[in-house]
């Protein structure tokens, strides 16, 4: 039993990043949901909207001005790094294209963190 | 104070949209030879001319959709409308051909124009409304409707003719309007912190989702355009802004300074290229 919450404990810990508190404490089972929570956000067209420049797996008639989204946990290890990708991405490029969806409050922090947990399970 | 926010970001991010490839520092005579360099780069397989069709010039299997639709083209009736408004007589007896004389023969090649005396960028469809402010007639709406049907009955009759802007060198004002239509370009701004550039030099031939990203170059040649989602035609600075809010910025009124400068800049862009109004899109 010990166990177990310490695994859960492990899992979340490796989970939130940068400022992942939502996700603290959080037992695998709702990791999972959380991955379905940051897709939903991800693919509506009112929020995220990834898709019209992202290839991701699953989507149809995705755009192409940004790389596909694939493999990230081998080419993007660093979540924290991730996650200001998405929060600023002028942080990493300053001609970026992509919107700064933290910096514009286009998504919510929370929001953003849940957009981080789908990324990097892609 | 979200939407202050908001403003301050963008503010602070514009100029920084001077992408890579293209960067407009010079005259506008340079600033034109690069724009259409870059164009022509990129897109090696469309002749100049071509690039008076938008999407059409850079992609073949909508390209054969829309030659479809232009075997009977819907902007016919408004270009018929638009002959019947232009012909009708003002209530003092004139009419639009005494503003237009030559009208027959081509006059939107000659717009927009830099007029010294109103010191001020003149388009055709502010050109219009003068001519019945000018002989005591109520002026028209900007975004489509009778406007845009008489400026689409002129746009047809000037096919063919060149695309000839002029920054007259004598009258620094002129440059200053043009400069003031290149920054609105080029600076990115919205919610979503796109410029024009972002999507019409920088991503240029990309999709966003499925929507295809035309060339600046040329975009004007073919307006007022017949769009089936309008489903009337609908004038350039109605274009200018649908693509403005569809960023999440505020747009501005049809025919404000704001969008007559940037007509002025991006016409110029356009230098060489022939009219082919009014077009029809999607
Ligand atoms: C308007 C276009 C656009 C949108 C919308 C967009 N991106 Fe991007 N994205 C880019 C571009 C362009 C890059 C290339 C790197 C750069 O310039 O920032 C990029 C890079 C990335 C990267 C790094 C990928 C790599 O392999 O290097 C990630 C991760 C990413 N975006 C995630 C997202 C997520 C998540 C969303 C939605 C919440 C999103 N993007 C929305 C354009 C976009
Ligand atoms: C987020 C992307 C985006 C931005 C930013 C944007 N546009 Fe567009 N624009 C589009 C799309 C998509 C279309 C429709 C497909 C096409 O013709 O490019 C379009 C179409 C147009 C057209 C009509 C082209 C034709 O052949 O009918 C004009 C003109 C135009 N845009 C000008 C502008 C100007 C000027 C700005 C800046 C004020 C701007 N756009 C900003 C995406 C954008």
């Amino acid at each position: 039993m010990i166990r177990h919450s310490l695994l859960a404990l492990a899992i979340a810990g490796a989970l939130s990043s940068v400022s992942g508190a939502v996700l603290l404490f959080s037992p695998p089972a709702l990791a999972a949901s959380v991955i379905e929570e940051g897709r939903a956000i991800a693919l509506d067209r009112r929020k995220g909207n990834c898709m019209s420049c992202h290839i991701i797996p699953g989507v149809s008639s995705a755009g192409n001005p940004g790389p596909p989204l694939i493999a990230m946990k081998a080419r993007w290890p660093d979540k924290a790094k991730l996650r200001i990708q998405i929060h600023d991405a002028r942080k990493l490029n300053p001609l970026s294209l992509m919107p700064p969806f933290g910096a514009h409050e286009i998504l919510t922090e929370e929001e953003i963190d849940k957009v981080v947990e789908f990324v990097h399970s892609l | 104070m979200r939407t202050v926010r908001i403003l301050l970001a963008a503010l602070l991010s514009s100029y920084l949209a001077f992408g890579p490839s293209v960067s407009l520092a010079g005259s506008p005579e340079e600033d034109r030879e690069a724009f259409q360099n870059f164009y022509k780069e990129r897109f090696p397989n469309t002749p100049f001319e071509d690039f008076a069709n938008g999407i059409y010039s850079i992609d073949k299997e909508r390209r054969q959709e829309w030659e479809q639709m232009e075997e009977f083209p819907q902007y016919e009736l408004d270009i018929d409308a638009g002959e019947a408004l232009f012909h009708k007589k003002f209530a003092n007896g004139k009419g639009f051909a005494d503003c237009f004389p030559d009208y027959e023969t081509g006059v939107r090649q000659n717009y927009p124009h830099w007029d010294p005396k109103r010191g001020e960028v003149v388009t055709m469809e502010w050109a219009i409304n003068l001519c019945l402010e000018e002989n005591g007639e109520k002026p028209l709406k900007y975004n489509r409707g009778p406007l845009a049907e008489i400026s689409a009955y002129l746009a047809y009759l000037s096919r063919g003719h060149v695309i000839d802007v002029k920054v007259p060198k004598d009258d620094p004002r002129a440059l200053a309007a043009y400069e003031d239509g290149k920054r609105f370009y080029y600076t990115r701004r919205g919610q979503l912190n796109f410029s024009c550039a972002s999507c019409h030099v920088h991503t240029s031939g990309l999709k966003l989702r499925s929507d295809l990203l035309s060339p600046a170059l040329g975009q004007v040649s073919h307006f007022p355009v017949y769009r089936k989602k309008w489903s009337a035609v609908g004038t350039l600075h109605r274009r200018y802004g649908g693509c403005n809010r569809q960023v999440r910025a505020a747009s501005f009124k049809p025919q404000s300074r704001q969008y007559r400068n940037l007509e002025y800049f991006h016409t110029y862009m356009s230098n060489g290229i022939r009219l082919n109004g009014p077009g029809g899109r999607q």
